[in-house]
């Protein structure tokens, strides 16, 4: 096993990656036990179908609404934070987003982190930038400290480590932090917690993400089960909150079905443990909590899919990974196949807005379009429909002028005439009937080789006659057209 | 919780539409027309010709008009709209004569009942036609058990059988339902579930060759719980899937077979399996 090489440090496309995946029999395994419970706990989540649907429904609508008024939100809610005391800051790109965090650190002198889960501070990269300009940027989250641990990236939004089991973490903990080898999941979870305990006390920033920011109130809504959220965000004397600026929701209101969404559809819970409402500093007469709270408020090309009324959708979401725990695709090649930030379904949709399609030009082909990841998506977004838009954005001559950034990566003059080939048989009832004559006539002729198809099954022969032709017969004889 | 559902819409652009009402059936019509689909009409025809000998044993006439070739699928799945709608725009018209339109596959019904719309969705007249198809569009399994509502007699051995839906057959047309209930008709039928039956086979179309090591995996693993399932055969109503799981079966040297659901339905009520 040790001579294999991890899947975080392949090159190559999606499909080279994935080869390498699938042929790891402990990855497969992890995967889809962790991905069969995940889906069970969901389930067990949503007893009621009805109550169910007209959640996702309601879901839909109130994210629906709050992209239609998306920059007035977003004002409104700088207003009602810098009221409240939290300093805004914008951030076009995760480079610009990075220059901010960083100065804030700067202005107090500080030289560690401590960072809750969050995507948004994945997509900048922000532990590496940090790390190059000596700061310290430690991983307060369970699973985000293995990978970092580990030196890799987070294979699942919700469960960035879900790709390596207790064995695994066992092995990692006893080489990395010189503890003995325990498999028991609670000795290894207080092993972390030691370690970080005296790190939220020490760390002169804490960061964070966010999951809802509530432009009526100016409050930043973090959920989380570990208790590390609330301590990266209160412990240390400056709070920085990273998020994506389609997290804006209108009001506290508007909170309440999305959180119960989010919950049950990520892990099964009525609720997370934690539940953190973000309103400001510390006041005068409180004894804790922050001195300074910031906001940095990320587009990293979230603007480019909101001008388009349908990709514009792929900001409905709520980053809850159920797509990705329901997706047959995923659950066989985990999170790191995917190459990018966000993986799964969900990613594949998101991820060409920030990094241009040409950078993932087999992302949207991944998928057999089996529609699982659509039918759990908390808040509708129809996903299977959006990689089908993507696909027909990735072949798109330049002429064209693909609407999607750095779209036509797939272009390919020869095969768009296959399809212009298969169009013509296709619509020209006499050419076609000539070539189910010859295939059926030729039917010996079939090669036994027909590309990628023969890897996985024989070759499919022609039937002796088609259905053109046996329908013709019966027909005639039992006196139908 | 009724409190949290509030009109939530104002202002909202693009909202998800809502959930489909209970499709409404008529009454059994005197004539159809099968759509056979390009799969079966090259690869599984006598599955195409048990379909209307089902037909027929309802008393229907069937037509099957010569013109017709494929729904559009595969272009349409590869990004290639342009070519899925010319396509799509012979069959249109082709199917127009205002009979209930009888699919041999669910994800070809379920191209003419939800996706023609997003092929057309530029061309407000065609869509009129599309909307009048998409109306009269049954898959086999929905049509002989909510239209002709047939009561069977089984004339086969008792048998063992799992059953796969193609995945958009199975959102799209519940077809997973249709045909489960069907297979309930046959007395001497047992279905069998199988590990991750919901679980896509690895066709989906163009994905089978563009990705075939992920879709080899898919389809790998569901052949092996069809072949755990203790079942004797597998059946489907998809020829897609079919010549996936056939395929991957033939490959591995396996004797375990799947079958078009409508010749196995045939073979029950005709008793020409027994020879």
């Amino acid at each position: 096993m040790s001579q294999r090489i991890p899947v975080t440090e392949l090159t190559g496309g999606f499909r080279d990656r994935a080869e390498v995946a699938l042929a790891d029999g402990q990855l497969r395994t992890n995967f889809r036990t962790a991905m069969d419970s995940l889906m069970k706990k969901r389930a067990d989540a949503f007893p009621d179908e009805e109550e169910r649907e007209g959640l996702r429904e309601l879901g839909n609508r109130i994210k629906a609404r709050a992209l239609s008024r998306l920059p007035d939100l977003l004002e409104q809610l700088e207003a009602k934070l810098t009221d409240n005391g939290v300093q805004v800051h914008w951030a076009e790109t995760t480079e610009q987003a990075n220059e901010i965090v960083h100065g804030i650190i700067q202005a107090r002198q500080g030289t560690q982190v401590v960072k809750g889960k969050s995507m948004v501070s994945e997509e900048m990269e922000m532990n590496d930038y940090l790390a190059e300009r000596g700061v310290e940027c430690l991983e307060s989250d369970m699973g985000e400290y293995i990978v970092q641990l580990d030196g890799e990236k987070p294979s699942h939004i919700i469960m960035p480590a879900i790709h390596k089991n207790r064995y695994q973490v066992a092995r990692l903990f006893h080489d990395k932090l010189g503890v003995d080898e325990t498999d028991d999941v609670n000795e290894l979870i207080q092993i972390g917690r030691r370690t970080l305990r005296r790190k939220f006390m020490e760390a002169d920033v804490g960061v964070s993400g966010v999951n809802f920011a509530i432009a009526e109130t100016g409050t930043l809504l973090l959920v989380e089960n570990e208790g590390n959220g609330r301590m990266s965000t209160t412990a240390p004397p400056v709070h920085v909150a990273v998020t994506g600026i389609e997290k804006v929701v209108e009001n506290l209101r508007d909170v309440v079905p999305l959180l119960s969404l989010l919950t049950r559809s990520a892990l099964g819970q009525p609720i997370t443990t934690y539940v953190n409402l973000i309103s400001g500093p510390r006041k005068a007469d409180e004894l804790d909590g922050p001195e300074e709270v910031h906001l940095v408020l990320l587009d990293n090309g979230r603007s480019g899919a909101f001008a388009d009324a349908q990709m514009r959708q792929t900001l409905n979401c709520i980053r809850c990974g159920a797509c990705m725990n329901h997706c047959p695709v995923y659950t066989r090649v985990g999170g790191h196949t995917y190459g990018e930030v966000y993986p799964g379904p969900i990613g594949k949709i998101v991820t060409p807005h920030m990094v241009g399609l040409h950078q993932v030009p087999d992302h949207p082909s991944a998928s057999s379009l089996c529609g699982a990841c659509g039918e759990v998506c908390p808040v509708k977004i129809p996903i299977p429909e959006l990689l089908q838009r993507l696909r027909q954005e990735n072949v798109k001559s330049p002429a064209e002028g693909p609407k999607v950034k750095d779209g036509g990566a797939k272009y390919s003059r020869k095969e768009r005439l296959i399809w212009r080939f298969w169009r013509t048989l296709n619509s020209t009832p006499a050419l076609y009937r000539l070539f189910l004559w010859g295939a059926t006539r030729f039917r010996k002729l079939t090669p036994k080789h027909v590309g990628p198809w023969t890897q996985n099954h024989t070759a499919p022969v022609p039937a002796k006659r088609s259905l053109h032709d046996l329908a013709r017969e019966h027909l005639a004889r039992n006196g139908g057209q | 919780m009724s409190e949290l559902f509030y009109d939530a819409a104002p202002n909202a652009t693009r909202v998800a539409p809502g959930r489909p009402k209970p499709r409404q059936y008529p009454a059994k019509p005197r004539e159809v027309i099968l759509f056979g689909t390009c799969v079966v009409d090259l690869f599984f025809p006598e599955a195409g010709l048990d379909a209307i000998r089902l037909l027929e044993r309802e008393g229907i006439r069937v037509h099957f008009p010569e013109g017709q070739s494929c729904c559009g699928q595969p272009a349409w799945t590869s990004g290639y709209a342009a070519e899925a709608r010319e396509v799509a725009r012979v069959q249109l018209a082709i199917l127009e004569s205002g009979m209930p339109v009888v699919v041999p596959s669910g994800s070809c019904a379920g191209m003419f009942r939800q996706h023609y719309r997003e092929l057309f969705a530029e061309e407000p007249d065609t869509l009129k036609r599309v909307e009048s198809l998409a109306e009269r569009t049954f898959e086999l399994t929905e049509f002989l058990l909510n239209v002709c509502r047939v009561e069977w007699q089984d004339l086969g051995e008792p048998i063992r059988v799992a059953l796969h839906t193609s995945c958009s057959a199975r959102r799209e047309m519940n077809t997973h339902l249709h045909a489960r209930e069907l297979l309930g008709k046959l007395a001497r039928v047992e279905r069998v579930d199988h590990d991750h039956e919901s679980e896509c086979c690895g066709f989906g179309g163009t994905f089978s060759v563009r990705m075939p090591e992920v879709s080899g995996a898919m389809v790998k693993d569901k052949t092996g719980s069809l072949m755990a399932s203790g079942a004797d055969e597998m059946v489907t109503a998809d020829g897609g899937c079919l010549m996936n799981i056939n395929g991957s079966l033939d490959k591995q040297q396996q004797a375990f077979r799947g079958r078009h659901l409508a010749s196995f339905l045939w073979e029950r009520l005709s008793g020409e399996g027994k020879a």
